[in-house]
């Protein structure tokens, strides 16, 4: 893992690995969606609103995907205080966000023709809401922490405390009454037809690799942004000093 | 009174929101680096 502590030998590899994840990504997800649009019947009790599941599922996947990450790279700069980790994990609470409030959306929609409501104050769908704003709380705190130049340890417990939230999530179905259908997909195992599944794996893989693309072309931005402050700031320490050595 | 909803309604409202959400926040994602990449060289070349 410390092969790649090193931001530079990190930059060199990411330059590349960027457009390549996605531009893939773009391709997969788009025929996927078109996949789940064009080729796939009517489920028998859902009917055509099944193919919201193509969008929805890896939406909520990614959400919950992206704070574990967090959680991860949180503990990777507590532990192994490793340079790239609060810079990872600043970079995947974005898009995190995003996905979290894409599946928000897209359950909405999909709750009010299979539901006949937009909303229920049910265990999942409040402990989605509940990610989406644990997320806006990270990203405040962690640019906050950036804008003043302060440790980045304060939002890295804030990552691993909110990763509590992620298990009650997934459990959430199973523990209480709830209008959301139970998991359809276990370790192993799965309720849904291959007809629908292997189009929402195709999904689920080109949506996660549009999100490897975007967390990498964020934690570029952010190494980007870091290098750039540093430059002007050595440029005004000189500047200042040869004003004084002109004075004295 | 019974409501008759269209599905394929709410699937193209869906698809909107994933595919609009997921290109918006690539083409930010993209342009933010490029712009923070140009003004890191303009830095160093300064």
């Amino acid at each position: 893992m410390h092969i790649y502590a090193n931001p530079a030998r990190f930059l060199r590899i990411a330059k590349w690995l960027t457009p390549i994840l996605l531009v893939s990504g773009l391709v997969i997800t788009g025929a996927a969606l078109l996949w789940g649009f064009t080729q796939v019947p009517p489920d028998r009790l859902m009917g055509d609103t099944v193919r919201i599941l193509f969008v929805h599922v890896p939406a909520a996947w990614l959400g919950m995907g992206g704070w574990t990450a967090i959680a991860i790279a949180s503990l990777v700069e507590l532990v192994w205080r490793h340079p790239l980790a609060a810079i990872a994990a600043r970079a995947t609470a974005v898009p995190g966000a995003a996905f979290a409030a894409i599946c928000l959306a897209t359950g909405s929609i999909w709750g009010r023709p299979t539901w006949g409501t937009w909303w229920v104050w049910d265990g999942r769908l409040t402990s989605m809401l509940v990610l989406l704003f644990l997320y806006f709380g990270y990203i405040a705190l962690s640019a906050s922490l950036a804008r003043e130049g302060q440790s980045s340890r304060i939002a890295a417990i804030f990552g691993l405390v909110g990763a509590i939230n992620v298990p009650i999530i997934n459990r959430s179905v199973v523990w209480w009454n709830s209008l959301h259908q139970p998991p359809s997909i276990t370790m192993g195992q799965s309720s849904i037809d291959p007809v629908f599944l292997w189009p929402l794996f195709a999904a689920v893989a080109g949506f996660s690799l549009l999100f490897g693309g975007v967390v990498l072309a964020r934690m570029r931005m952010i190494l980007a942004d870091i290098q750039a402050e540093a430059r002007l700031r050595r440029r005004a320490q000189k500047a200042e000093m040869q004003a004084e050595g002109a004075v004295s | 009174m019974t409501e008759t909803l269209d599905q394929m309604t709410f699937v193209y409202a869906s698809y909107g929101v994933g595919v609009v959400g997921t290109l918006a926040l690539v083409a930010q994602s993209w342009f933010a680096m490029k712009s923070a990449e140009a003004r890191r060289d303009r830095a160093k070349g300064e």
